[in-house]
Formats: structure tokens, sequence, C-alpha cells
């Protein structure tokens, strides 16, 4: 069986720090992670941006694993929007995408932009001078 | 003896929709098995466009008058200022202007919100005065209430423009974009071999009353632009390597379209607006044939460096190493972006270029061709008596 790659926003609850996730879901699930983006405070809610590979079973049972334990898993691309109808393809995002993302079609000059590829950086947010990006990485409730 | 066209027979042919039009791009295509003697036998109009960040860009309008009349000497548009020194009802909105609350938020906000139809909040104030009593009015405005909208952008289309690289420790933000540190990233403007005024860089056809496509409409070139430079340097091909020549153009901007017109947010830097532009030129003759067969393999430009004061240039590339997507200066590789839309500057060269086959845009002869031999002049500091100053 061909592994499959997904990347996940996990959002963990303030107490728990004291449990080893991640060593878990490489150890007893055989995923292979690797963090793209972390957001943590102590004592407060934390963040992470993680891309997740192995069996499309092991992922499914993994997620399990982190939701009974109170960590909030989400796709990432649930949180990336972009406004492709106003875009005007003037190739700004592109300058700052180094995920490799968002390119300019070589041909076409219109700007393609390949979710897969995205890391959830933001640079495009703020680069995009009409303003068509929105990846809300943050925690809804604060 | 080699073959001239008048620009009367060139707009005979179009009236007949029989003119052989190409943009400047399949020009440049045909030119590699073509020499300029048969394009001018066989091409009469090439047309070229832009689509980019023009800061320089506003518009004059008219509110009409209230009752009772107010003289507006203070006025806000969505909380916008606009010019309130220009007579009772008559004001100028720059695209660069901020609403003070809300800076992501400015004039050229405003003016496509206009030209898309929506409604404008318009706020005024006068002192108050025997034929115009009224000190203060609030009310809503949209393209339909006001007189006249014209679009008056007194410096765009540049011929050239750097690129911008940033070799500090810290990201820029800039007009040019977003410029990562230790020269990550380059980027460049303007539409290499389709851009207006690199097809025409001596100015034989564009001048002073020359037709153009501003916005989605008609418009004209009214003026040579501000910062009007003609003696930077060139190269072999007689193409400046860095911004020169600039036009102020003109048109009703009641007729554009939000799809030329794009108002823009630059972090950290402000508000600047895109300005779609097409620009036809006759090919007259062999030199005019010579000059819009140019590709981007033979236009350069500089790069300089946006991070450090008095922007040092460190290199010179062409326009075909930037589109490969990396170019190579101070012998570091580094990855190239657009920030002006090439794929917006062909649609404008393909919709003129329909225009003009079906005979509904005909070629205007410039009225009074651009100055030569002019440069430009720094701002000096005249030690005067002390002031209030402060901060913006």
């Amino acid at each position: 069986m061909n592994s499959v790659k997904r990347k996940v926003i996990l959002r963990f609850p303030p107490q728990s720090g004291d449990k080893p996730l991640s060593y878990v879901l490489v150890k007893d699930y055989d995923i292979k992670i690797n963090i793209l983006k972390a957001e943590v405070m102590p004592g407060k809610r934390g963040s992470l941006l993680l891309e997740m590979e192995g069996k499309q079973e092991n992922l499914d049972k993994g997620i399990a694993y982190l939701e009974a334990h109170n960590v909030e898993c989400q796709p990432l691309e649930k949180r990336l929007k972009f406004d492709h109808v106003r875009c005007i393809s003037c190739g700004n995002c592109t300058s700052v995408c180094f995920a490799g993302a968002l390119t300019m079609n070589p041909q076409t000059w219109l700007l393609e932009f390949n979710k897969d590829e995205c890391i959830a950086c933001e640079l495009c947010v703020k680069a995009c001078p009409l303003k068509l990006f929105e990846i809300d990485f943050r925690d809804e409730n604060g | 003896m080699a073959r001239v066209k008048t620009y009367q027979e060139i707009n005979e042919k179009i009236r007949k929709g029989e003119a052989v039009v190409l943009t400047a791009e399949e020009v440049s295509e045909m030119a590699k098995t073509a020499s300029p003697e048969e394009i001018v036998e066989k091409v009469d109009v090439v047309t070229t466009a832009t689509f980019g960040a023009m800061c320089s860009s506003g518009a004059f309008i008219n509110f009409g008058h209230s009752n009772p009349p107010i003289r507006m000497e203070k006025i806000r548009l969505n909380g916008v200022p606009a010019y309130g020194g220009l007579a009772a009802v008559d004001t100028y909105l720059g695209a660069t202007s901020v609403n003070a609350d809300n800076p992501d938020y400015g004039g050229a906000h405003v003016i496509q919100d206009l030209l898309e139809g929506k409604d404008v909040i318009l706020e005024a104030w006068g002192k108050g005065t025997d034929c115009y009593p009224r000190k203060h009015i609030r009310t809503v405005i949209n393209k339909n209430t006001v007189n006249e909208m014209i679009l008056f952008n007194p410096r765009n289309a540049y011929q050239n423009y750097n690129v911008a690289v940033n070799t500090t420790s810290k990201i820029k933000y800039t007009y040019m974009g977003t410029l990562l540190p230790n020269m990550r990233n380059a980027n460049y403007s303007t539409a290499g071999e389709l851009s207006p005024l690199l097809n025409d860089p001596e100015f034989k056809t564009i001048g002073i009353g020359t037709r153009i496509f501003l916005g989605g409409t008609t418009g004209y070139v009214a003026w040579p632009g501000t910062q009007f430079h003609t003696t930077r340097p060139k190269d072999e091909n007689g193409i400046p390597v860095t911004n020169a020549a600039t036009l102020a153009v003109i048109g009703n901007l009641k007729e554009m379209s939000s799809e030329f017109i794009q108002a823009a947010y630059y972090e950290k830097y402000g508000v600047s607006m895109f300005v779609g532009i097409g620009i036809p030129i006759p090919v007259l003759n062999t030199e005019i044939a010579r000059r819009v067969s140019i590709n981007n393999s033979q236009i350069q430009t500089s790069v300089l460096d946006y991070g450090s004061p008095g922007m040092p240039k460190l290199g010179q590339v062409t326009y075909e190493q930037l589109r490969s997507g990396e170019i190579e200066v101070k012998g570091q590789k580094i990855r190239t972006a657009p920030v002006s839309s090439l794929a917006k500057a062909r649609k404008i060269a393909d919709l003129l270029k329909e225009m003009i086959q079906r005979g509904e845009f005909l070629i205007q002869e410039p009225i009074q061709m651009f100055p030569t031999n002019t440069s430009l002049k720094s701002l000096i500091e005249i030690e005067l008596p002390e002031s209030e100053g402060g901060e913006l």
C-alpha cells in the first residue's frame, strides 16, 4: 500500500505538554512527521503544522489517537483561502513563496497555486497588494 | 527606396478593416525570420501594453453643487483626503492618499469603488462665504451622481524600470514588493518587449495627443510624464538601462473598468494603483519596424539594492534572464519574480489589436512631439529661519 502525505494543523489544549504525542505517532503508527510550523505559548494553547506521511490507515488511526487526547486536528486546506477571481497575476506573492506553492506559469504568466506545497509561512498574506490570501493558522479561541 | 507609410494610409486601411495588426510580442517573434524592410511591408500597427502599479495616478471629480451651496475646502471620500484647493466642488483625488483610521484604504480604492458603481461617502467642510454659505455637508455620491470623473495620471508607463534586491539582513517592504534579506529574491516590473516606451524609445510615434487604451477605454497621452528623463545611460540598442521617460495620461474614468484599474496596498509602504495602458505604434518606416522588433534578450535593466541608502547598482541583466526565473548578481544566483502583470498586459495588447482590426480605434498622430535632452533635478535644501516642522 502506498504512503500518503497530509498536512494537518494540530491545536493542543494547555495541559497537553506532558504527553509525548509525536513520539507515539512515529513509534506506534509508523508515521513520518515533519514539523513545518509551531506556535507554543507556555500555559496556553499551542498549535503545530505537521506534515504526516504514512499508510492511510495509520494516518487515520494517528489522528484518532490525537483527538482522543483532546488535540484538535484540521486539514491545512480548510484554513487556506485565496480569491482566484480577483487575482491579477502580478507575481508579488511568488517572490516570497519559497515553498514553491505559488508560481507563475512560464507560458501564460498566470498565477498557479498548488496548495499541497504550502507550508503556511504567511508571507504571501502580506505580499499580495490586493489582499487575496487568508491563511489562518491561529487558534480560533485566542 | 525603403518603404514609408503615412498615418493617413494606415488609418485608411484600419477604416476598411484591412490593417495588419500584431502585438509587440508577435512582431518580435516575426523579426526572428523577417527583416525590418519586410516588417514595414507586412505590418501596419504594433500594439504594446503594460499593467503595473503606478503611484502617480489620480482623478479629477466634480461633485455638482448642493443647495444651499458649499465651497468645499476640506474634502473626505470614504475618509480619504482629497484636494480642497480647487474651486468649490472640484477636487483631485490622488491614488496614494489614505484614510488615517484605515491606512490600507486609499484614493485608489475610492477610484475603484467609484468606477465599480459603488456609493462613496462625501464629507466636506467650508468656512462659509456670502455666495457659498454652507459650512458642512455629508452625503453619498457615485459615478452617476457626479458630473465628471477624469483619470489624470501625471507619471505612468515608465520606460524601463529597475530590478529590486535587498542586501541587508532585514526584510524590506517596498513598492517593488517584499524584498527578502541577503538577496534571496529579485523583483522586476515592466512588460519587457511588450512595454510601450521600450518599443518606441526615441518617441517617434508616441507624443502629446497619442490615442491610447487606458483602464478599459480610450484615453490620450496628455503630456510627457513627470520626471521625464531622456538622457539616462543607454545600451547598444539605444534603450535606457534604467527608469527613464514616462507618460502623463488622461481618460474618462466613468468608462473605465476595474479589470484594468486595480487598487493596491503594499505592506508598510502604502496605497498604489495598478493601471492598464495599451499604446499602438504605427509601423511608418524601417526604423520603427526595427524598434518594435526588439526582444527580451536585447532589453537590459539595472539591479539596484533597495536595502541600502542611495540604492547602489549591483548589476545589469536582460528581461530574458529575468523571465527565466533566476539571475546572477555579484556571483550569487537569485530567484526572480515579476511585480507587474504580464498576463493583463497581454490581454490589453490583444484587446487593442482587436479594436484596431475592427476599425474602432484609429491611430492619432502626435500633436506635438516630446522634448529631448531632459534630465532630473534633485530637491535642494536651502537653510531657512526655524519653522514648527514636526512629523507626519
